[in-house]
């Protein structure tokens, strides 16, 4: 029971884990991008509509990836490249996001209210671990995406520390001046990072309506594209941190579903409401902020 | 530069506007096989179309009016509000508690508004200590505080402040002394006092701005904070007090929604107004008469959308997209590398003069 319960988080986490790690690559270089809920958001309805199409799920999963770059780019057009307030695009772009998925889905599959049944992500049983006692079937008996954020957690913590790649991001993060006076193309490089996040981004969309939801309806991200962004403050920009910040969200998802389901009656909303008011807490402590990137948030302008 | 010219800038954002929003309501029902002209048509006369629409208009604007005012006060004082609406919500949700919990007695709809202040103000206190004593930027937290706002207020209305029969959840009617005075009610029912109270707010925020010292402390930390500093404003002090004030005007259009339109507390109780307030204050150039212009646009788009839905069938949320669009437009429009491109065909002043975001 309780080992099922820690794969219902494990599940729920993931699509804030993909898109959180991508918010945290973004934030590394300088650029705080808050239209990820309507990236994501984007993200989801491609999936939906790609899976639905081709009635497999891997079309769903490319189109979501494919989707989430072309939302970044626009956001980093703006943002980056025209040096348009990161603030106001990236609120542009969850606005835009919003209206747009909602009104599409309804043009393409009508009325709301009929839902949509999509081909969900296999699980895929991992050999050996899967045959783990008690833990292996549960935890090692997810949909690939589970697998590749995980995976990604410990190549991004060593791609940032440990690589000269890495190094050149966070360069662009916290001196972004002294990057270019070496000779890095700041803007163009941010734009890179920021294709890279748009693609996990999309694809935490594609983990949410091909697997956690299975299905699409109108602002089906409700909310964690935030959650995501509030995860990279309570991991403190670093890897293993959102993957905890990830998890802890998983599992509070998880305890509100099992209160639903069982006669306990605890009000749900105070777990919907616990990560972002952890996330309030960290800041509240001294130096909650240490390890933000000196630059985020400002646009790069070349003198 | 031209008379015209300078015509042509000043109507440009908002030309824009009316094109992105009629632009994307036939792409949107072409894509669904639905005839382009129709939807088109449907959204403007139903915006537009008749008499009983504009007090419709009037009544859609005032949450936006108050809290476009609340982000114009913040955003021209150097402080990113994007939580206007949890404040909105706080608002609400300490005008539900005074309208349903206490009374009926005379005044209480007047108690009821100033405990939303009060609740905007207190919301948007936490974020200004962030800021000010650990060094957060308001953005994330202000963001953050919209959830908890959101989850607290859908707490309350499957709890404590629940409807005595427990169908829905939703609080009960407000006392009636709690409602707000109907300006007009043998032309219309849904007029309230509220709106003409967002028009003088909005009117007194723009003053406080541009007309008293207070003003222009907080208008220079925006613009400066370290000269402001320097000149010996006491920066941090008029920042709580912006962050303060912004969040009263958030709190104060919450509990007027509650209390002049919908009477009764329930989740949905804002479609994402604090969201559109930023489209509605940088739309209007952070200024009062192009903020409360942009309020009745964003209005407008909303009943038109409602009305295109009624009658066409493409969906009301595309009016969101368009908030969306208009928004990215006008944050395309005002930078360095565009405004150069507009100064060169004669549309924009050389060196763009006053405040820009």
């Amino acid at each position: 029971m309780i080992v099922e319960f820690l794969a219902a988080g494990l599940a729920l986490g993931t699509p804030i884990l993909l898109a959180a790690l991508g918010e945290l690559l973004v934030e590394r270089s300088g650029v705080l991008d808050i239209g990820l809920e309507g990236t994501m958001l984007v993200g989801a309805f491609a999936a939906a509509v790609a899976a639905q199409q081709a009635g497999t799920p891997l079309p769903g999963v490319l189109a979501a990836a494919a989707a989430g770059v072309a939302v970044a780019v626009l956001f980093g057009t703006a943002a980056v490249l025209l040096g348009a307030d990161q603030i106001i695009v990236g609120t542009a772009i969850n606005l835009l996001a919003l209206g747009g998925t909602g009104a599409l889905y309804r043009e393409v599959y009508g009325e709301t209210g009929t839902s949509l049944v999509l081909p969900t992500l296999p699980r895929i049983e991992l050999p050996v671990l899967s045959k783990l006692p008690v833990v292996g079937p549960v935890l090692f008996s997810q949909h690939a995406l589970v697998y590749l954020a995980l995976l990604l957690v410990p190549v991004m913590a060593f791609f940032l520390a440990r690589t000269g790649l890495g190094l050149r991001v966070r360069a662009l993060g916290d001196h972004p001046r002294a990057a270019e006076s070496l000779g890095l193309p700041v803007r163009r490089d941010r734009m890179i990072v920021l294709a890279v996040a748009g693609a996990l981004a999309g694809l935490a969309g594609a983990a949410l309506s091909l697997a956690s939801a299975g299905s699409f309806v109108e602002g089906v991200t409700a909310g964690r594209g935030f959650v995501a962004l509030a995860v990279v403050v309570f991991g403190r920009w670093s890897p293993w941190g959102v993957l905890a910040g990830s998890l802890l969200f998983g599992v509070a998802s998880a305890l509100q579903f099992q209160f639903q389901a069982t006669a306990i009656r605890l009000p749900y909303q105070l777990f919907l409401m616990l990560p972002y008011v952890l996330t309030l807490l960290a800041l509240l402590l001294p130096r909650g902020l240490a390890r933000a990137p000196l630059a985020l948030g400002a646009s790069y302008e070349r003198d | 530069m031209n008379r015209l010219s300078a015509l042509v800038l000043r109507l440009l954002p908002a030309a824009l506007a009316v094109a992105v929003a009629l632009g994307l309501a036939a792409i949107v029902a072409a894509v669904g096989g639905h005839a382009p002209g129709r939807a088109v048509g449907a959204l403007v006369s139903g915006s537009l179309g008749s008499a009983e629409n504009v007090a419709d208009v009037l009544v859609r604007a005032t949450p936006l009016v108050l809290t476009g005012a609340a982000v114009m006060l913040a955003f021209r004082s150097g402080i990113f509000n994007i939580g206007a609406e949890g404040q909105f919500l706080a608002g609400a949700l300490a005008a539900g508690v005074v309208g349903t919990k206490t009374g009926p007695f005379p005044g209480q709809a007047l108690v009821a508004l100033l405990s939303g202040v009060l609740a905007g103000a207190a919301w948007a206190s936490l974020p200004a200590l962030l800021r000010i004593r650990r060094g957060v930027s308001e953005v994330i937290t202000t963001i953050l505080l919209n959830f908890v706002a959101l989850y607290l207020v859908s707490f309350a209305v499957n709890g404590p402040l629940q409807e005595q029969s427990r169908t829905y959840p939703q609080s009960d009617a407000l006392a009636s002394t709690a409602d707000l005075w109907r300006l007009a009610p043998s032309i219309d029912d849904r007029l309230h006092v509220g709106v003409l109270l967002a028009l003088l707010v909005a009117i007194a925020a723009g003053a406080l701005l541009s007309r008293t010292s207070l003003g222009l402390r907080l208008r220079s930390a925006g613009l400066n904070a370290d000269a402001a500093r320097l000149a010996g404003f006491p920066v941090v002090r008029d920042l709580a007090l912006a962050f303060a004030l912004s969040g009263a005007i958030a709190g104060l259009g919450g509990a007027v929604e509650l209390c002049g339109v919908t009477h009764r507390l329930y989740e949905k109780l804002s479609p994402g107004y604090g969201y559109t307030a930023i489209a509605v204050a940088l739309l209007g150039g952070l200024r009062v008469p192009g903020m409360v212009a942009g309020a009745l646009f964003f209005a407008a788009l909303g009943a038109g959308a409602s009305s295109m839905e009624r009658t066409v069938g493409v969906s009301a949320v595309l009016a969101v997209a368009v908030q969306g669009a208009t928004l990215l437009a006008v944050a395309v429009l005002g930078t360095p590398a565009v405004a150069r491109r507009l100064e060169r065909a004669g549309l924009r002043r050389p060196a763009a003069t006053g405040e820009t975001s």
